[in-house]
């Protein structure tokens, strides 16, 4: 009885939601090939994302924590890592002058940001702050279906709804009005390995894209997870044997 | 005039030549070994007090990794804490365990204090010991809501906002406790450098008081299942090698638990707000204190006015260091109380109400059933604990823990007898 109790009491303190929910719609429920104890990413639908974030997201959001040499990780080699990072300028300096300098990108720079300052993408974008997405998966409640829920969400307007000037609907954002316009159309990019860019195949692949921005060491993490977790399985038969056996010569010493 | 002490009596002759001089293989088998008695029917519920101390000693070591790779400003906190996810060998495991071990510390000692409510540990001669252990719980508390502020996320910079606030209701002299206390008129800098040097110190104050909670713990040993005196040796079993390993086993199943969270759900009990840089200009729609401060928060929401409001909840955690003294009954385990049985778990699962309640918007049936269970906790301590001693008939308890032969009053034997009462 006690037992039952306890461990009725150890679920309901997780199976609560511990975030306060906000009043939108249901959004998509996509089974990400990253999800589950042994999900990894797709490394194609990575380099996909990489393009997509690179052609359209990037002229708006920056992804500051990330830096081209994480690029490894979505299978891409030092040479073309090295390629990648050249196409973009940097600001440097400052120099024995003391000037500072654009010299091209190096694969240990960070990706370059958009706006030079915060403020600087506010005057851009109508006061609105186009937030880094390094971490976006793991900052917004829903995480990698709320984002791609978002992206594929811009629907027309029903007429109940006063949409102002300088804001967007969608059917999934809190209060259904986004600063951000439309990002994503039916063929926005070209893929280079010949995949058909749809809202939703961009949408998706973006996704995965930032998840693993967000969480670059989720895979290893979760290998090391499943080692740990066998030998602490095997150390607690172990020592559930040995306890049993030390408690027994207690019980043989008494009768 | 005192003689020099006995040589000590080790086999192994270094063991021995130190022991004489410093004793402390004689005191480590006195805390944890063959010469430290144990009542011999303890359950599981009783290996929660060593994993909680286990617990401490990993936020202290995963603590120490962290703050030799934490920037504590508030241009570079942020960064600093994903410069440790990303780019410091292991630190998303480091930091992972240090996130997640706080709250399977309180999960620890949550359950370390629910088994002391329900066989009555608390009582005579336990005061003290009990007391210690709502001391080292007020300090987990704050230990963990200035940590919570280092990441210097959303929810780290508004919740820390909303709970320095709370001094500003003391009457004249709140809003300089305040400034007082944040460094300047507003969470910033100087406040995060404070928040990060205590947040340093109070884990060994916490080490410190653990300590004496083991010193008072050691003078009438530990309090059991059947809630009754030991009678003699029968009943007692060295504490080395039965409960050594019987806390390991614990330890196993509890840290195989706990790699569950760390590895595969690390931020499911956090909030994705904090993920979000703090920003002093935007307010995040519902700021919530993590799960473990909860209760309290719906405590502090229950009550209309602020003043009240933070007495009700500072009240919720003092009235616990007078709980020895609001139950007089002399029998300790739940066991043998069937009413008071019934009104524990009706107060666990108030206090569960209560976790839900504080992470709810205060409003409509939210609001009504907050107030409902934060008038039931005080309820519970301030009329029903006392009230139950008159009303309640125990059930006989056995004379000793070895000796199933049940005594027929059930006022004496192995009662509590507090002092100058009988």
């Amino acid at each position: 009885m006690m037992r039952t109790v306890f461990i009725l009491m150890v679920f309901s303190l997780f199976s609560f939601s511990v975030h306060a929910s906000d009043p939108l719609e249901k959004g998509e429920n996509k089974s990400w090939s990253f999800l589950g104890p042994f999900g990894t990413y797709n490394k194609s639908s990575l380099q996909r994302g990489l393009q997509v974030y690179t052609e359209v997201c990037s002229s708006c959001h920056s992804l500051k924590y990330i830096a081209y040499r994480n690029l490894s990780d979505l299978g891409y080699n030092k040479e073309e890592i090295k390629a990648f990072s050249a196409n973009f300028t940097v600001m440097d300096g400052p120099n024995d002058d003391g000037e500072m300098f654009e010299r091209p990108g190096r694969p240990s720079d960070h990706f370059v940001s958009p706006y030079p300052n915060v403020n600087a993408a506010k005057a851009a974008n109508g006061g609105a702050y186009p937030p880094d997405l390094s971490l976006i998966t793991k900052a917004r409640g829903g995480g990698a279906d709320y984002l791609y829920s978002l992206l594929i969400g811009y629907k027309e307007a029903p007429d109940s709804i006063k949409v102002l000037e300088g804001m967007y609907y969608n059917k999934y954002y809190s209060g259904n009005l986004i600063a951000m316009p439309q990002p994503l159309y039916d063929d926005g990019v070209v893929y280079a390995d010949g995949t058909k860019a749809s809202i939703e195949q961009m949408a998706s692949d973006v996704t995965e894209f930032l998840s693993w921005a967000a969480e670059p060491e989720m895979e290893e993490r979760k290998r090391t997870g499943i080692a740990a977790i066998a030998f602490l399985l095997i150390m607690a038969v172990l020592s559930y044997m040995a306890k049993q056996q030390i408690w027994a010569n207690l019980k043989k010493k008494q009768t | 005039m005192k003689i020099s002490p006995p040589e000590s009596q080790f086999k192994n002759p270094i063991i021995n030549w130190i022991d004489t001089r410093l004793p402390i293989f004689t005191a480590m088998n006195e805390a944890v070994g063959t010469e430290h008695p144990t009542p011999k029917n303890l359950n599981y519920w009783w290996n929660f007090g060593s994993l909680a101390g286990v617990v401490l000693v990993i936020m202290i070591i995963t603590g120490i990794a962290l703050a030799m790779n934490y920037t504590a400003h508030v241009d570079h906190a942020f960064d600093s804490v994903e410069r440790i996810m990303r780019d410091v060998n292991g630190g998303w495991l480091i930091r992972y365990i240090h996130m997640n071990g706080a709250s399977f510390f309180f999960i620890v000692v949550y359950i370390h204090m629910a088994r002391n409510l329900y066989y009555g540990s608390y009582k005579a001669p336990r005061e003290l010991l009990w007391i210690l252990g709502v001391v080292i719980y007020l300090l987990m508390m704050a230990t963990a809501f200035l940590g919570y502020t280092l990441p210097w996320g959303q929810m780290s910079f508004w919740g820390a906002t909303v709970i320095t606030n709370f001094f500003s209701v003391i009457p004249f002299v709140g809003e300089p406790i305040v400034s007082w206390l944040l460094g300047g008129y507003t969470v910033d800098n100087p406040t995060l450098n404070r928040f990060y040097a205590l947040h340093y110190l109070l884990p060994f104050v916490i080490a410190g008081v653990i300590l004496l909670h083991i010193v008072a713990l050691h003078r009438f040993g530990s309090n059991n299942p059947l809630g009754i005196d030991v009678k003699n040796d029968k009943d007692m079993i060295p504490f080395h090698p039965y409960y050594t390993i019987k806390d390991f086993f614990g330890l196993s199943v509890f840290l195989a638990i706990f790699c569950v969270f760390v590895f595969f759900v690390p931020n499911l009990l956090g909030h994705p707000e904090n993920y979000v840089p703090a920003d002093p200009l935007s307010t995040p729609a519902h700021i919530v204190p993590e799960w473990y401060l909860s209760p309290f928060y719906a405590i502090l929401r229950a009550v209309p006015d602020k003043l009240l409001g933070v007495l009700a909840m500072f009240g919720a955690i003092g009235i616990l260091f007078i709980l020895p003294w609001l139950d007089r009954s002399p029998v300790r385990s739940a066991h043998f109380r069937p009413m008071y049985k019934v009104f524990y778990w009706l107060f666990i699962i108030n206090m569960l109400a209560l976790g839900y309640l504080g992470v709810q918007n205060p409003e409509g049936i939210y609001l009504i059933l907050g107030r409902a269970c934060t008038a039931w906790y005080f309820i519970h301590f301030l009329i029903i604990i006392p009230l139950l001693n008159v009303i309640e008939t125990p059930k006989a308890l056995p004379k000793s823990i070895s000796d199933p032969i049940f005594s027929s009053g059930s006022s004496e034997l192995g009662a509590t007898t507090p002092r100058g009462q009988k």
